[in-house]
């Protein structure tokens, strides 16, 4: 789960990091009052979406020539007039797709002198098992280029869970960021306090980008984007609370509320599976025999027939849907659930496209037998080469 | 023979008394006379656990004491995700050697401090988030469908859940059989890692090929190929066909499991796919063919 920056920099603030001041605004009337709060004469005005690349980002309603997502004003009135000309429009950046992403808030920021902009994140490091920071002098740009790029230009300093962030730890930050002085001595508190921020809430990304030492050579969380590990969601209300579901595809919310995995993609068949690993076999699979899969719902491994029939009503209720395919191997999931559950929601909201079938695995033959005996237009399909191609040949008529 | 598990593996059940516990220990009972001992249950300690079968295991108040009173030399979890960490922590502090975490759902903080203690211990861990391990005709730990396997010679490594289920099915209908099948798990912390079972698998007298079935995210399978390269410079190798699932998955989108992502232009299919070839795998473009493929390989 994600949340917008005003949100994550409050949430730093209150583990203590040195954020600028801001307000954080839902229409562009309150963009006076806001401004007016802080110190200025420097103000910053930035797009709230979930998507990187803001400050590139384009308007769709403005013209070519228009300002982007995140502005400099050196006033008030500014301020003001670039609240008005972003607040409700179609910001569009590398990340949202052609599409874009309407901003409904804007964060009106303190502005800042910046000597120097740096990288620094915090991810859990799988080859190690553990929480490491990644941190570059090349701050303020997209680090997936600077990776690729400067590889070398990467530090990786991974975290003893059981000794936290020591002095060496901070130590071997400040030397790759080239830190010295008055920003050598935040280091030592800035770097552990992130480190229990991302522990204590269960992150599973916090990007600073650019983390800034400022002219007065102090540091300052100049941006920040956090998501959490929603597997910890449950633990955490405060965090549950930022959510902001206008920033989600209805379906994946819907199914979010079933607890399935359902992603959206660009094709015409719709696929029901269990597990990741199959889920993704499916799609390849389906791609091979030159088509490709609209979405699919992973009901996981404990579904009862309830949460199969949710997930089957998600799937067709995607107007792309030619056809679906179900694909399912059995283990701790039992395939007569999934039948029952796919003939319940055939009942309940018909089938329009073509069903293709393929059970296998745990109860396989009374999951055959239930299917069989609904007496719906079931294509039944032996394995998973041979459910791809009926499928496929179903859509192409 | 077999790798990690036997027919004298003595198992016990962390979370036998749960719906899921309960129907996966049945199963297991079922297949071969799985040596299932016991189930832990803090608060029944003393009871008896009874299966729909009239199958009944004791159950004890911990794994320590369960462990003392019947050997066991492995445990399965079942527990629901927020106690699974510390189910797993109670049984490495009982050094249970064989520790097998089906629980999918874990959150990652709390698989990096289990990974801590795990790493100070004697025990090895299975997944989580794994259908766990089944050597044919002798033991069943976790929740692969025994009816799909057959003894023979291949030994099966997997990320993926139900994908080893398809290399079990496919392998049984070429007439191939196994040896063991092992899910590793998809999450992004875990227990062991392909290198580990690929060791034990060349060392294995009965695994005369393996398949290894990846996905996308992470470097395991690249680390894996070059273990499998310096390997071969010492003589050790053995015929080998693979999958990775996600060739076709839209970058930066996380498909289903959290360990499964595309990012920052590392782990795709490709790279992977590259190494398993340059490590002398046979990899094959559709999930379907997972069998032949191997058929092909042995042909030579």
């Amino acid at each position: 789960m994600n949340i917008h920056e005003y949100q994550a920099k409050a949430l730093l603030k209150t583990f203590g990091a040195p954020v600028a001041e801001g307000v954080a605004i839902f229409s562009a009337d309150e963009a006076e009052a806001a401004a007016k709060s802080l110190p200025g004469p420097l103000y910053v005005v930035k797009s709230q979406i979930h998507a990187g690349g803001r400050g590139k980002g384009k308007f769709k309603e403005l013209g070519p020539d228009a300002k982007g997502g995140v502005r400099l004003a050196f006033s008030i009135d500014e301020a003001k007039a670039h609240a008005k000309e972003m607040m409700g429009n179609t910001l569009v950046t590398a990340q949202t797709g052609e599409a874009g992403k309407q901003v409904n808030r804007l964060y009106i920021e303190d502005g800042a002198d910046i000597a120097r902009e740096l990288y620094c994140s915090l991810l859990v490091d799988r080859s190690v098992g553990r929480v490491a920071f990644v941190v570059s002098t090349e701050g303020g740009m997209d680090i997936e280029a600077v990776a690729h790029d400067t590889p070398e230009k990467i530090h990786t300093i991974a975290i003893d869970p059981e000794a936290g962030v020591t002095a060496a730890d901070v130590a071997a930050i400040s030397k790759a960021l080239e830190l010295s002085g008055a920003a050598a001595e935040d280091a030592k508190s800035l770097f552990p306090l992130l480190y229990k921020a991302f522990n204590e809430k269960d992150m599973a990304l916090l990007e600073v980008n650019p983390l800034i030492v400022m002219k007065n050579d102090h540091l300052r969380v100049l941006d920040a984007k956090m998501s959490f590990d929603g597997n910890a969601i449950f633990r955490h209300d405060d965090v549950k609370a930022l959510r902001d579901e206008t920033e989600e595809d209805a379906k994946e919310i819907e199914a979010s509320k079933w607890d399935l995995a359902y992603v959206a993609l660009d094709g015409n068949i719709g696929c029901m599976v269990n597990g990741a690993g199959l889920a993704m076999a499916t799609m390849d699979i389906i791609k091979l025999y030159g088509k490709e899969p609209a979405n699919f719902c992973d009901v996981g491994g404990g579904a009862g027939k309830e949460k199969v029939a949710a997930a089957f009503k998600i799937i067709t209720a995607d107007p792309k849907v030619e056809g679906i395919l179900v694909n399912i191997f059995g283990g701790i999931m039992k395939c007569d659930v999934i039948a029952e559950g796919v003939v319940a929601a055939v009942q309940e909201v018909g089938l329009k496209v073509p069903l293709v079938v393929r059970l296998e695995g745990t109860n396989v033959e009374l999951g055959k037998k239930i299917l069989n005996e609904s007496g719906l237009a079931i294509t039944a399909a032996d394995d998973l080469d041979d459910a791809a191609k009926k499928i496929v040949a179903a859509i192409k008529g | 023979m077999s790798i990690l598990i036997n027919k004298d593996t003595k198992i016990l059940v962390q979370g036998l008394t749960g719906k899921t516990g309960t129907f996966h220990t049945e199963q297991a009972l079922a297949y071969y006379g799985t040596q299932m001992v016991g189930g832990i249950h803090p608060k029944k300690g003393g009871e008896t656990w009874t299966g729909s079968k009239g199958e009944s295991l004791p159950i004890f108040a911990t794994v320590a004491e369960a462990k003392e009173r019947t050997g066991a030399d492995a445990s399965v979890i079942y527990v629901p995700p927020a106690g699974a960490a510390d189910a797993i922590i109670e049984a490495i502090e009982a050094e249970i050697p064989f520790i097998t975490c089906i629980t999918e759902g874990i959150p990652v903080m709390d698989m990096v401090r289990v990974k801590a203690r795990l790493d100070r211990s004697k025990s090895r861990l299975l997944g989580p988030n794994c259908p766990g391990i089944l050597t044919p005709e002798e033991c069943k730990i976790g929740i692969m469908p025994g009816s799909i396997f057959r003894k023979g010679s291949v030994g099966i490594v997997s990320r993926s859940g139900t994908l080893t289920y398809e290399a079990v099915f496919q392998t049984s209908n070429e007439g191939l059989g196994q040896t063991t099948a092992v899910g590793i798990g998809g999450d992004p912390v875990k227990g062991t890692e392909f290198i580990d079972v690929l060791e034990m698998f060349l060392a294995d007298d009965a695994t005369t090929s393996i398949i290894m079935i990846g996905e996308i995210g992470g470097a395991a399978e690249e680390d894996a190929a070059q273990f499998l390269i310096d390997e071969a410079r010492k003589g050790r190798k053995k015929p080998m066909a693979g999958f990775i699932a996600g060739r076709t998955a839209p970058k930066g989108r996380t498909m289903g499991h959290a360990g499964a992502v595309v990012s920052g232009g590392k782990g795709d299919a490709e790279s992977k796919i590259a190494a398993m070839e340059a490590a002398g795998i046979r990899v094959s473009p559709s999930p379907a063919r997972l069998g032949t493929t191997l058929v092909e390989v042995l042909k030579g």
